[in-house]
């Protein structure tokens, strides 16, 4: 096979004025038993420049977004320690919050700034952790979103997500034109970047294991199918499969080694796995249905996915070196796009019954189907990689926008972008943590 | 070829126009076959399905490709949800493109495949495959040359019609015919 290098030409250097404007959050379901917490605004009289960001109200949103934890509003504060001296429990309990974050952020060298922060158990009138981190003005988001995952962490015993990012395509008509945009962004949707811009559909992004590169479908190429690899930071990329036919739905293996992918340059829509080393193809599903969507389990071992074998598109697994598949769904006339949580327990998926298409979740022990979204035409489910959430592409007024929903399907929010359909978002996995 | 597609295109939206007008979803399908026809300034009568093969479609010579009014200058068959079969109705249709391109070797079509915004993605991309292949083979069953032929699914990529009622959904369920290397 060909394999190209090449910078990517598409990549914009500037982002259009209405993408400037970050996602916005609107929490529109769910907060009540959410647990209050107090986050004071950090001291900022050591800081010789202003820092440019307000790093209490990061924590404090990623807090809230997160849909167990209820910040008090700033205007309600009732002091504002920024040591530990400075802090007399006794208030914060009659506030009846239980936990209180304090902390500081000090000018350490020229554009250099160190956070402190300090988490507390009021009720017990003791810190429970507390760290010192550098940054630069630009890694101040960064390290917020790190201090938000600390207090999660400690506070549920789960890893928070909140340092970690996510992909998506965006349409929009220009002039009558289409324009497909592949962009990243936080996890709370700030500092979009776009990665990829085209005339052509572009489809299907799937981070690679180490959160490095992002596999995707573009049909740039005469308006045929292909799926490239891009590593996010270099911007530089690889065509990795462009057969006759379908090339689509990537997917990397956990070890990153391989890719199982959908191609029909064998007649049919099957689904193959592409060793990345030597490009060597195995063939895996044989048969005249539609065989696609494929994910690994984050064992390695077997893989799901979409096919209308049975008369209407269901999930099937089979082993990852193909074999005998089981179906796996039997509610709805239209169960598909299939992602696994973290712990191979549970698969997050498409459900369509009664004509509309609504986020579910299946329990792979029990084969119970749980449905969390109440949308009409809900599609792209994705897990954060501690599992807590789901984020998802659904619409209002006929528009693409993003959604998450906690995977208990208790607490929900929507992510708004001011123009644009926003679709296929998938949430990386963890990034390396220095 | 700019031509042809502007013929298509307009065609596709006097059939458009035609079909939203109907307003009942149940016989919608049957009323784009006959606005179809009346559309393009064709004796219903004579597109009768009750006819033999081609009945509809004597003119089959590479001219009516670019004849505004045959039925030739047509490019687009209708799928049911979820389905990738070739109506009865549309068999004929795709019979008598076959014959123009057996007839004519040279001539190359691209079959691409669409789906409605519904479902997943991914899978939509192999129904549209899947709708493009079944023209596909009865163009070869018909005398179509494999190298006069390529397949392509945009699945629900690229929408005929920016709508999200059936109305649109099945305006979007399509495969087009498009003729390369004129």
């Amino acid at each position: 096979m060909k394999t190209l290098w090449m910078t990517v030409l598409g990549v914009c250097l500037y982002l259009p004025a209405w993408l400037q404007a970050a996602l916005t959050i609107e929490i529109t379901q769910g907060i009540e038993g959410a647990v209050p917490i107090a986050v004071v605004p950090f001291d900022t009289a050591n800081s010789r420049q202003a820092p440019r960001e307000n790093v209490a109200e990061i924590i404090a949103s990623d807090l809230a977004r997160s849909g167990r934890f209820a910040p008090v509003p700033e205007q309600n504060l009732i002091a504002y320690p920024a040591e530990t001296s400075q802090v007399r429990f006794q208030d914060w309990r009659t506030l009846g919050v239980e936990n209180l974050v304090i902390g500081k952020v000090e000018t350490a060298a020229d554009n250099q700034y160190r956070v402190q922060f300090r988490l507390f158990d009021v009720l017990r009138g003791r810190q429970i952790t507390g760290y010192s981190m550098p940054a630069t003005s630009e890694q101040l988001r960064y390290v917020a979103h790190r201090i938000s995952d600390i207090i999660y962490e400690a506070l549920t015993g789960e890893p928070g997500a909140f340092a970690t990012h996510i992909a998506y395509v965006i349409s929009e008509s220009k002039n009558g034109k289409k324009e497909y945009q592949l962009q990243l962004a936080d996890s709370d949707g700030y500092n979009p970047r776009t990665l990829l811009t085209s005339r052509q559909p572009l489809m299907s992004p799937s981070w690679s294991p180490d959160g490095r590169k992002l596999a995707y479908v573009s049909f740039e190429k005469k308006g045929r199918a292909a799926i490239f690899v891009q590593a996010i930071h270099t911007g530089k990329r690889e065509e990795i499969a462009s057969f006759t036919g379908i090339n689509g739905a990537p997917s990397w293996s956990p070890d990153g080694r391989s890719m199982a992918l959908t191609l029909s340059r064998d007649g049919n829509p099957e689904i193959y796995s592409l060793r990345l080393s030597d490009k060597k193809l195995k063939r895996l599903t044989n048969g005249a249905a539609i065989d696609t969507e494929p994910v690994w389990a984050p064992d390695g071992k077997s893989i799901v996915f979409t096919s209308d074998r049975g008369g209407s598109p269901q999930l099937y697994r089979m082993p990852a070196q193909g074999g005998r598949a089981q179906r796996l769904t039997f509610e709805g006339n239209y169960n598909a796009s299939a992602d696994f949580s973290p712990d191979g327990k549970n698969l997050t998926l498409v459900h369509g019954n009664g004509g509309r298409y609504q986020i579910a979740v299946l329990d792979l022990d029990s084969r119970l189907l749980r449905v969390l979204t109440d949308g009409r035409l809900d599609e792209s489910p994705s897990f954060a990689p501690n599992g807590s959430m789901i984020i998802y592409a659904t619409e209002t007024g006929y528009r693409g926008v993003l959604a998450a929903v906690s995977s208990d399907g208790r607490f929900r929010q929507q992510f708004s972008l001011r123009e644009g359909n926003v679709r296929e978002p998938v949430w990386s996995p963890f990034v390396d943590r220095k | 070829m700019r031509f042809l597609q502007t013929v298509a295109v307009m065609l596709v939206f006097g059939w458009l126009a035609a079909c939203s007008s109907t307003g009942d979803k149940q016989t919608g399908d049957v009323a784009v076959v006959e606005d179809r026809t009346g559309e393009t300034g064709v004796d219903t009568s004579a597109g009768g399905a009750t006819t033999s093969a081609l009945g509809g479609y004597s003119d089959l010579t590479i001219e009516s490709l670019t004849d505004p009014n045959s039925p030739m200058s047509q490019r687009v068959i209708y799928f049911e949800f979820d389905s990738s079969d070739v109506a009865e109705q549309d068999r004929e249709f795709v019979v008598a493109h076959a014959a123009i391109l057996a007839a004519n070797p040279d001539l190359k079509v691209s079959i691409e495949g669409h789906g409605d915004e519904r479902g997943s993605r991914e899978y939509n991309i192999g129904l549209g495959e899947k709708r493009a292949q079944s023209v596909r083979q009865i163009m070869e069953i018909h005398g179509v040359l494999p190298a006069q032929m390529t397949t392509v699914s945009y699945g629900e990529e690229k929408p005929a019609v920016e709508g999200h009622d059936e109305s649109a959904w099945s305006m979007n369920r399509r495969v087009e015919l498009v003729y390369v290397a004129y």
